[in-house]
């Protein structure tokens, strides 16, 4: 197991090393850039010219790789031009990252709790009223431009009702930032208000991102337990006389269980897709949102950091997968 | 064994929720004192109002020190933080006394002696005097070689050079007579100054702050700007004092400067949330937790009133143009062609349909706030016939015109380029000529298309920085190399001298004249390209948001404003 990991980790380091290059050179081919969104409307030739110059961006590309490479490794990756001006990028990485993964995991929370109870039952009621509409909800889900739920969710329970905030992470309370896991702070700190405060602001950011999530969860699950209610060990074990909630609990959903583990996986490395868009819609500063507004002001350190680190997040959590399979299938293990 | 595994799990979980509760120290027992809190007593709060103001910016700000910003997010964050020798009238684009409350020019327009209000004192504690002021403009003029390249822009664009920089610099010296008296001296006249000292860039600073925090030591980092500590601390004379920034909630918190010099800001504190979404800023303000927002959607201003808010639009201090490339497109040298354009486009209905209530059609290049503005001046008239005939003469029947226009961007003189390009290219079709639509992200190719000379025609504007013409025609037909090309025209080098010593009449009652004439000239004998239009902004204020009022400059000022309590 652990030559595997090992393994795997050192692959991971030669994906990003390419992913690296290839994303420097991908930037500068953009049309515009950093100079332009410096300078905006504002600009003039000398003016553009003087800034290309002192941020070395007159140089040939590989110059540029070269010095960009040797910062990198020293754990410099350049200062923000636009999300947070003058803002070294890797801390902006740091700042926003926890956003991402509370905002994620309540999703992926709420993904996982409603879709596998949701997929198991609709399974064992195959063809039913509730199984319908189950898939229906679950076909909505993948359907709605996530932008126009947002906009939904934040009309009715924010706007209209007045329950929840519209958007942001926390009110402008006195909160303390330990880890910079909002809710978690709250918690850590006893400052029960702030954390409930925070808590409320995820809840429809991750409503909203777990829609995705939550419909291929609910079907996967359908189909892995339809697929397994049919196995022969089940009948066996039917005929054994076992009772319905041994059967259930210990045959048919563990073993229908391996596919969705994986789907899990894959949702959660695709959360971060999702996570732009949404950021975006309820101004959530994580990485998403930092992405988005590093895009559109050409912001390459910004940009530079937050791909590679969203790329090794994803090729980690693939590793943790794997692992967690071969924790739940021992076939897995022995091979 | 299923029930004791359950029950391993719950104990678990209560035992490390326990252990998580209270496991780190909170801030609040040690720092209650300075917080937002601290201004509950505030004069709105007693009166019955809310001690706090929350503004959704639409955007982060980017460095606290103005002399190094250039955006006006920024901006509006630090005019409340800081104070400059010159101030603005409250909704007019006119400078007035300030932290100076007089000033006087010599003769030939290169002393000015500034005399200044006494008993100022930076949140510091340290006295703001006439030794400050020339701290200041030392400190301005004295930047390393990164700071000159990009940072100290404003400094770069109005001042021109830097100490031992290769391009002379306005700036020459300061001189600090007494503690009231500071006599500043340029190099040469310019009709921007000293009205150019509104803006925010120029404003005061604390010399003993500046020092402390390295304020000048701008490093490259990467394809970047590092800002010494001072950048995020900085210390002005204004009605408020920055508490802080919470990067990781996107929300900067201003509190009232308590040892103001003037009448004390009304609310104590002011929040600044950053939503970038506009869609987002409107529901927070209907959710009614934010009070106010910038630039609402021109579409949405009748929907925000019936509302209950009040939508407060600026008088427009900017214009909307048709840039002309005569150096791309060959026809364009002919002045006939360009005035047959600017024949077949319908302003008036482009004004009426397209643009916000309030919007004007331009007849010059500048809004009639500046002076020098040409009240004589007629808008050319919509003439699709008359168009034809000056084509036909031109020998530009027919023409191709490639016309560009950019996506993923509203300004406040353009609110939705793309309908305003619909409705100018369709004007254009009518008259024969045959347009080729080009559409860029802003950031993504359109102003660098713009400036590299790529597009035979193409939409941008100006909003005015401060109130001098040279600000308005100077910036776009002055310089030798400019977006119009028109160093590639017969006329480019005379209207650029002509610019030049214009900008240089020392009497303001003849430069203002001469304005008046050249602006004239630009219209009819020149005619570089085609302004449109000027826009009103507006920014929208929720319900019981009283005091502020709206400035063409968006120069917004909040100490005046008070919030009822809903």
């Amino acid at each position: 197991m652990l030559r595997f990991i090992v393994r795997r980790l050192l692959q991971m380091v030669g994906v990003l090393f390419v992913l690296s290059l290839l994303l420097f050179i991908w930037l500068r081919m953009l049309p515009g850039g950093t100079v332009s969104a410096i300078l905006g409307d504002r600009a003039t030739p000398e003016s553009r010219e003087r800034l290309t110059k002192a941020l070395g961006l007159d140089e040939p590309l590989y110059v540029q790789y070269w010095r960009y490479l040797k910062r990198a490794l020293t754990g410099n990756f350049g200062a923000s031009t636009g999300v947070v001006p003058g803002r070294d990028a890797f801390q902006i990485f740091i700042d926003r990252f926890p956003a991402t993964i509370e905002l994620s995991f309540f999703a992926i929370l709420i993904a996982i709790l409603l879709g596998i109870p949701l997929g198991y039952l609709a399974a064992r009621r195959r063809a039913s009223l509730f199984d319908n509409a189950s898939v229906i909800v679950s076909l909505i889900g993948v359907a709605v431009p996530v932008f126009f739920l947002a906009f939904l969710l934040k009309y009715f329970f924010a706007v209209k009702l007045g329950w929840l905030p519209v958007s942001g992470r926390q009110s402008n309370i006195d909160a303390t930032r330990v880890t910079n896991f909002f809710v978690l702070d709250g918690l850590m700190t006893r400052e029960w208000d702030a954390a409930w405060d925070a808590f409320k602001h995820l809840i429809l950011p991750a409503i909203t991102l777990s829609t995705i999530p939550f419909a291929v969860i609910f079907r996967i699950t359908r189909a892995s337990v339809l697929e397994v209610l049919d196995e022969d060990f089940v009948r066996t074990a039917e005929s054994k006389g076992l009772t319905n909630r041994i059967i259930r609990g210990r045959h048919v959903l563990r073993n229908a269980l391996l596919p969705v583990i994986t789907t899990v996986g894959l949702q959660v490395g695709g959360l971060l897709a999702g996570a732009i868009l949404t950021e975006s819609v309820f101004s959530f500063p994580g990485i998403g949102e930092a992405l988005a507004s590093a895009f559109s002001h050409r912001d390459y350190a910004v940009l530079q950091v937050l791909i590679m680190a969203s790329a090794a997040t994803f090729v980690i959590v693939n590793l943790i997968v794997d692992v967690l399979y071969a924790v739940v299938d021992p076939r897995v293990r022995t091979r | 064994m299923k029930l004791t595994r359950l029950r391993t799990t719950v104990v678990l979980t209560a035992a490390v929720s326990l252990g998580l509760a209270g496991c780190a120290q909170s801030d609040r027992e040690s720092t209650s004192s300075g917080t937002t809190g601290s201004g509950s007593s505030g004069t709105a709060a007693a009166e019955g109002g809310s001690d706090t103001f929350t503004f959704g910016a639409a955007g982060a700000p980017e460095v606290f020190d103005p002399y190094y910003a250039s955006d006006g997010e920024t901006f509006r964050i630090t005019r409340q933080i800081f104070q400059g020798l010159l101030g603005i009238k409250p909704g007019t684009a006119d400078a007035q006394p300030e932290l100076a409350e007089s000033w006087e020019p010599s003769d030939d327009g290169l002393t000015w002696t500034f005399k200044l209000r006494q008993g100022v004192k930076f949140t510091d504690g340290e006295a703001f005097n006439a030794a400050a002021v020339c701290y200041n403009f030392e400190r301005m003029f004295e930047q390393n070689e990164v700071a000159q390249a990009g940072p100290a822009e404003y400094w770069a664009y109005t001042m021109l050079g830097f100490k031992g920089g290769e391009t002379e610099s306005l700036y020459k010296s300061c001189e600090a007579k007494d503690d009231a008296t500071a006599v500043i001296t340029l190099n040469r006249y310019t009709s921007d100054f000293p009205v150019m000292l509104t803006l925010e860039s120029f404003s005061m600073q604390s010399p003993k702050a500046l020092k402390d925090g390295d304020a000048n030591n701008v490093q490259k980092e990467g394809e970047g700007f590092k800002y010494p500590a001072y950048a995020s601390a900085p210390v002005g004379t204004g009605p408020y004092k920055l508490e802080k920034y919470d990067e990781a909630n996107k929300t900067i918190t201003l509190v009232r400067n308590d040892d103001f010099w003037g009448e004390k800001a009304k609310t104590a504190n002011i929040v600044f949330k950053i939503i970038p979404d506009e869609s987002t800023r409107r529901q927070e303000l209907e959710a009614g937790s934010i009070n106010a927002y910038d630039l609402p959607n021109p579409a949405d201003w009748k929907g925000l009133e019936d509302a209950g808010n009040q939508v407060l639009v600026r008088p427009a201090f900017n214009i909307l143009y048709m840039g002309l490339n005569p150096e791309k497109n060959a026809k364009l040298q002919d002045v006939r062609v360009r005035k047959a354009l600017y024949m077949a486009l319908n302003r008036d209905q482009l004004v009426a349909t397209q643009l916000p209530e309030g919007a004007k059609v331009a007849t010059q290049f500048m809004p009639d706030t500046v002076a020098g503005y040409n009240t004589g001046l007629e808008a050319t008239k919509y003439d699709v016939e008359g168009a034809k005939a000056l084509l036909k003469e031109a020998g530009a029947e027919g023409m191709t015109l490639q016309f560009a226009y950019p996506s993923e961007v509203s300004r406040p003189y353009m609110p939705d380029p793309q309908k305003i390009w619909d409705a100018l290219s369709a004007d254009l079709e009518a008259i024969g000529v045959k347009v080729e639509a080009v559409t860029k992200p802003w950031n993504g190719g359109y102003l660098d298309g713009v400036d590299n000379g790529l597009f035979d025609a193409w939409l941008l504007g100006w909003t005015g920085d401060y109130n001098s013409a040279n600000n308005f025609i100077g910036t776009f037909f002055g310089a030798d190399s400019n977006d119009f090309h028109t160093w590639s025209t017969d006329f480019g080098k005379t209207l650029s001298k002509e610019l030049d010593e214009t900008n240089g009449i020392v009497d303001e009652g003849e430069r203002t004249t001469a304005y008046e004439a050249l602006n004239q000239k630009i219209m009819e004998d020149y005619l570089p390209g085609l302004p449109i239009s000027h826009s009103p902004p507006a920014l929208v204020v929720g319900k019981g948001v009283e005091g502020l009022t709206a400035s063409p400059l968006t120069a917004e000022m909040f100490d005046t404003v008070t919030v009822s309590k809903s």
